[in-house]
């Protein structure tokens, strides 16, 4: 076992459900997120991740069970407090503001951040540190060049960087990455892989992913999610050889 | 078709030519100042909702509320022996603020459909309350007696309604300034985040409800300004400024004039007080049913207002931030 | 207090009968109507004249109602309200004020600005005793009216195939586009239908709503509370909507004449506060 399973969990459900009507779409989940870990979520499509992912960052009420993050409670805690306490996300599919700039965006998560969300009194030209802190952020991440561009007319991998990069502009201690390399073109996914790779090493990530290379390479953990439920948890490699894993998802071509 | 580009510092001009007009009208148009005061009045009840409707995407067709019961407040305010006029425009704004940050929590839940029936109802309940309350409101003869005193205890409110125009002007002038502020503030670019994607600015911590009553809030403030105005001006209120139809009204000049747009209040109130000044001779029916036409033209072929067929020729580069 | 109840449950047919065709389309096609009640005058219109001017007996009146109401709904659904299915409720509250206003306007050039006069027929003037009471017939007629039309709206809906493409549609318009349901025809049929009964309204309620140009504005705010307060999409939720209207209004004005219509806003203003979506919400349509 390593040090980081041994450390207490930052993130933790105990028997989390969610039902809708007679569906059960997220079935009895208990998870133990260390910090620090890279953990990865992957399972069939339908099989709840993403529901997942609403319960956890509290788009979605759950109809059971529990999520704390430190040992706090916040199964009720509104979505918006969740992320001032360090648990952000990113979208499966684009969640941008297609008529505003990536500077503008990226003012947006900062302004929000630094509770200037409701300051009407003065512009924010004159709050000039978010704009400073914006431009570092999109040129940490090679944005700076569309800084001005409105978000519509960037190309597709791109946006899915900033996908990223507004979520780091909120600070997370916890990561939650649904599908972050979805729809992105082989010769452009390069780059996202490197941003993932140099996330910080306190920053606690858990990723839903279908790509597998991705997986493999940055999991140190993999929850497989089979019709709502958790089927088994381990390393890569354990989940590798797993027969039960082989058959509910990954077939006969991998590793 | 490629736009034509104006700079900031261009459409900032354009902004300053727009207001010293506006203000000229003084020396150019005496005999229609009265008209012209309406019309910066309705302008500011417009920009007033384009706060709610066009930025915080609030669907109202009750916003004569609170214009009435600020109109009310200060009518009723120099009625009762306070006819200092700064006090009366402080009193609507404070109080619509309050009620309009009461009905907010009403407001932003529910459906679309929900939303526009509270507006429609609270709007409608306002008025019959104003009705029923003939004693304090005189009902439907209206309120009478709103004696001014001067403003700045120097400028009499005179008949030809020299003092009421540069009042006026000066209070539309600096509402319109500060709501100018309101929307180059972060909290004017939260509006626009969540108009443009609501689920993203929940993700980065925005407490979306909480903000969008902040700015219903405002809107009602402005909202009672512009109506505690026009009983200050006009030193009567009518119950037909808390009417259902003073509020289609009022959606009508906005949309005339764009939604979302700082100037499509003005501009809408410009073109629509105008160009029913010119038809008043004629029978109200006669104008109901064109505006009625009119309306039904706009949504099926226009798009946007006036500020909207403009804005697809005139492309503004946003100041750099 | 009896007569109160049965007053107000009378009225508040008129209000069902008019307000349910709103409900389904604004449940079935998600498309916010302020102008519902100009059908309803048309249908009062017709009647009106009809019985007037040409003699119609009152029941062949009726049917005339009806149908004008109906053709006047599928006009205006063909030519406007099918483009704007998909567009922002927005627009829809502008279209619908632009007609109550081209509406009001017109009946006004047309008809002048006072209220139609109404003579019920023979055989349903007077009295009858019923539970110890005097009821109005014609009253009783309307509450007679207004349980058939239910009985019949729900027969349609819950045994038709008719019926079951419009739940289907309203529970989920593309999956029952998807299996099939002319999602198109059925918004026609369905909206003309609405308005017909509408229109049936308007020439019922000559006596009890009174008939002036001005009757779409009026009595908008009822329709709407009938429809928001009970569900949009239902047609037992107006129903019951619809009698608690009429009866707390009628009883209100009665009681309380002080307060008179406030009272009705206030029931609104705190069913919406419980009840946002509505007492019987959509998904349940019985």
């Amino acid at each position: 076992m390593t040090t980081a399973a041994l450390a207490t969990p930052v993130l933790r459900t105990r028997k989390l459900t969610k039902r809708f009507g007679g569906f059960t779409a997220v079935n009895g989940v208990t998870l133990d997120i260390a910090p620090g870990s890279r953990q990865a979520l992957i399972g069939p499509n339908g099989a709840g991740k993403t529901t997942l992912i609403n319960l956890l960052t509290g788009i979605l009420r759950p109809t059971d069970g529990r999520i704390s993050l430190d040992d706090d409670d916040i199964t009720h805690l509104p979505a918006d407090k969740r992320v001032h306490r360090g648990l952000v996300r990113t979208f499966q599919i684009n969640t941008l503001f297609p008529a505003l700039t990536p500077l503008q965006a990226a003012s947006l998560a900062i302004s929000e951040r630094e509770a200037l969300g409701n300051v009407w009194w003065r512009t924010l030209r004159s709050c000039s540190w978010v704009a400073d802190e914006a431009h570092a952020l999109l040129k940490q991440f090679n944005l700076a060049q569309y800084a001005h561009v409105d978000t519509a007319e960037m190309p597709y991998g791109k946006q899915r960087l900033l996908e990223i990069v507004l979520a780091l502009a909120a600070r997370p201690r916890i990561l939650l990455l649904d599908e972050p390399a979805a729809g992105v073109p082989e010769d452009e996914s390069g780059e996202l892989f490197e941003v993932i790779a140099g996330l910080p090493r306190e920053m606690t990530v858990l990723f839903i992913e279908h790509d597998m290379d991705l997986v493999f390479r940055f999991a140190q953990r993999i929850s497989v999610l089979v019709a709502g439920a958790v089927l088994v948890e381990g390393t890569p490699a354990e989940i590798a050889a797993d027969p039960q894993v082989r058959a509910a998802y990954l077939g006969n071509s991998r590793v | 078709m490629t736009k034509l580009n104006l700079n900031p510092r261009q459409i900032v001009a354009l902004e300053v030519v727009f207001w010293l007009a506006l203000a000229s009208t003084y020396f150019l148009l005496p005999e229609k100042l009265v008209l012209i005061t309406q019309i910066m009045i309705t302008g500011l009840f417009a920009i007033a909702l384009d706060i709610a409707l066009g930025y915080a995407g609030i669907l109202t067709v009750g916003h004569a509320a609170f214009f009435g019961i600020g109109a009310y407040l200060a009518g009723l305010l120099a009625k009762y022996g306070w006819g200092e006029p700064f006090s009366g425009l402080v009193l609507a704004l404070g109080v619509c603020a309050v009620l309009g940050y009461m009905l907010s929590y009403l407001i932003v839940r529910g459906s679309d459909l929900t939303r526009l029936m509270i507006t429609i109802g609270v709007c409608v309940l306002f008025f019959e309350l104003a009705n029923r309350l003939t004693p304090i409101t005189g009902g439907a003869d209206g309120l009478q007696g709103v004696d001014m005193w001067p403003v700045l205890g120097q400028f009499r409110f005179d008949l030809w309604g020299k003092t009421a125009f540069i009042y006026t002007f000066c209070i539309v002038l600096l509402m319109f300034l500060a709501v100018r502020l309101m929307l180059k503030s972060p909290f004017g670019l939260v509006l626009r985040g969540i108009h443009d994607n609501r689920r993203r600015m929940l993700a980065i911590g925005s407490p979306v409800a909480a903000r969008l009553r902040l700015a219903y809030c405002f809107s009602a403030a402005i909202a009672g300004v512009a109506g505690a105005l026009l009983a200050q001006t006009t030193q009567f209120v009518g119950l037909e400024m808390l009417s259902f139809n003073r509020s289609a009204e009022i959606l009508i000049i906005l949309i005339l004039g764009g939604t979302g747009r700082l100037y499509g209040g003005l501009i809408g109130a410009l073109l629509y007080m105008t160009v029913h000044d010119f038809f008043s001779d004629f029978d109200p029916k006669f104008w109901q049913f064109w505006l009625g036409i009119f309306l039904i033209l706009v949504v099926m072929i226009g798009r946007g207002g006036v500020l909207g067929v403009l804005s697809r020729v005139f492309k503004v580069r946003e100041q750099r931030l | 207090m009896g007569i109160v109840i049965f007053d107000g449950l009378a009225y508040g047919m008129l209000l069902f009968l008019i307000g349910v065709g709103l409900s389904i389309t604004m449940g079935l096609m998600n498309f916010v109507n302020l102008a519902h009640g100009a059908f309803a005058m048309v249908g009062g219109y017709v009647a009106a004249l009809a019985m007037s001017r040409l003699q119609v007996p009152f029941v062949a009146s009726l049917a005339l109602a009806f149908i004008s109401a109906a053709v006047v709904g599928a006009l205006l659904e063909f030519v406007f309200f099918r483009r704007l299915y998909r567009a922002h409720p927005l627009d829809h509250v502008l279209l619908s004020i632009g007609i109550v206003f081209v509406f009001v306007a017109g009946g006004t050039y047309l008809f002048g600005p006072t209220m139609q006069p109404f003579t019920a027929p023979e055989w349903l003037r007077g009295q009858i005793s019923l539970l110890g009471m005097d009821a109005g017939a014609y009253r009783l007629f309307l509450i007679v009216v207004g349980f058939v039309v239910l009985a019949a709206l729900l027969l349609l809906i819950n045994k038709t195939r008719y019926g079951a493409m419009v739940r289907a549609a309203v529970d989920n318009q593309r999956v029952a586009a998807g299996l099939g349901v002319r999602v198109d025809r059925l918004f026609f049929l369905t909206f003309s239908f609405g308005c017909g009964l509408a229109g049936l309204g308007g020439a019922l309620g000559l006596g009890m709503l009174g008939l002036d140009p001005s009757f779409p504005l009026k009595y908008m705010i009822y329709f709407l509370i009938v429809v928001c307060v009970g569900g949009a999409g239902t047609i037992v939720g107006p129903f019951v909507a619809a009698v608690l209207v009429g009866i707390v209004d009628v009883g209100g004005k009665y009681y309380i004449p002080e307060l008179g219509a406030f009272l009705i806003y206030v029931f609104m203003v705190v069913v919406l506060l419980v009840r946002p979506h509505g007492l019987i919400p959509k998904k349940g349509l019985v």
